[in-house]
């Protein structure tokens, strides 16, 4: 299980991030609440990389960093990109038809969290939670 | 497409989400429920998501715009058995579900309900009295 790459194309593909997610989460040995938060930030970027990327994947896998062991998820597109990603970060902001909390919400639930755009060259999310 | 089954029980209609839902299946749900909630004239939704994993904030927002819907349509929601790492995450996430009622199982939701129900159809005492 050194790694999982899970195209994002469809709705169902989403749920298939979830559930890997929750795979490697389990697997890295983290407890079901920080499973929870990890699992449920997963699903909200992989939404974005869906619906605002047109698509792309995510590559997951566990990740020791010195003594923590955890799951770390990296989302890419080839989407339009984000032009000003701190108001993208801001509760309540969106673009599109979601609540405005997948980023910020998302980023609140992992320990580890960047986020880099080039606007017309996709963008790459980079979400972990560790023990 | 698969369906979320939405079962009669009296005056309510009973769902139990059983599957890891993607958004399309939730869309549905709330089509669905808003059919049926016309067709049965029910006074009670309840929502059992105790099989739920996770719940993120498209289908928080689903659950929500069910609860609204419902409301219009005079019908209460009762959304039951939420994990307790599924209500720690939400806090965080910044989901408050706006006009969800929510119970700890489908006991005391089907109680609410029921409460709810009753009331409709209680005459209220002034109304028997007459005229001053």
């Amino acid at each position: 299980m050194a790694r999982s790459t899970v195209p994002i194309r469809t709705g169902e593909d989403v749920v298939r991030v979830r559930q890997e997610t929750r795979r490697y989460a389990i697997e890295a040995g983290l407890g079901l609440v920080d499973q929870t938060k990890i699992v449920t930030a997963a699903s909200e970027i992989a939404r974005n990389t869906l619906d605002y990327g047109k698509g792309g994947q995510a590559i997951i896998e566990v990740v020791q960093i010195g003594a923590r062991r955890g799951v770390r998820i990296v989302f890419e597109d080839n989407g339009p990109g984000i032009a000003d990603i701190e108001l993208a970060l801001k509760d309540g902001y969106t673009s599109g038809k979601g609540m405005g909390l997948g980023l910020g919400g998302a980023r609140r639930l992992s320990s580890e969290f960047t986020i880099t755009s080039t606007p017309g060259n996709g963008t790459t999310v980079t979400i972990g939670r560790y023990k | 497409m698969d369906r979320i089954p939405i079962l009669k029980l009296g005056e309510a209609l009973l769902v139990t989400i059983q599957v890891d839902m993607h958004d399309r299946l939730a869309m549905a749900l709330e089509e669905d429920l808003t059919t049926r909630i016309v067709e049965h004239s029910a006074r009670g939704v309840l929502i059992d998501i105790s099989a739920l994993e996770i719940v993120d904030s498209f289908i928080g927002r689903t659950l929500a715009n069910i609860a609204m819907i419902a409301k219009v349509l005079d019908a209460d929601t009762v959304v039951v058995g939420m994990r307790p790492a599924v209500a720690i995450t939400l806090v965080e996430l910044g989901l408050s579900l706006p006009g969800v009622r929510t119970a700890l199982n489908a006991e005391r939701g089907m109680a609410m309900i029921k409460g709810r129900i009753a009331d409709a159809y209680m005459i209220p005492a002034d109304e028997d009295e007459g005229g001053p």
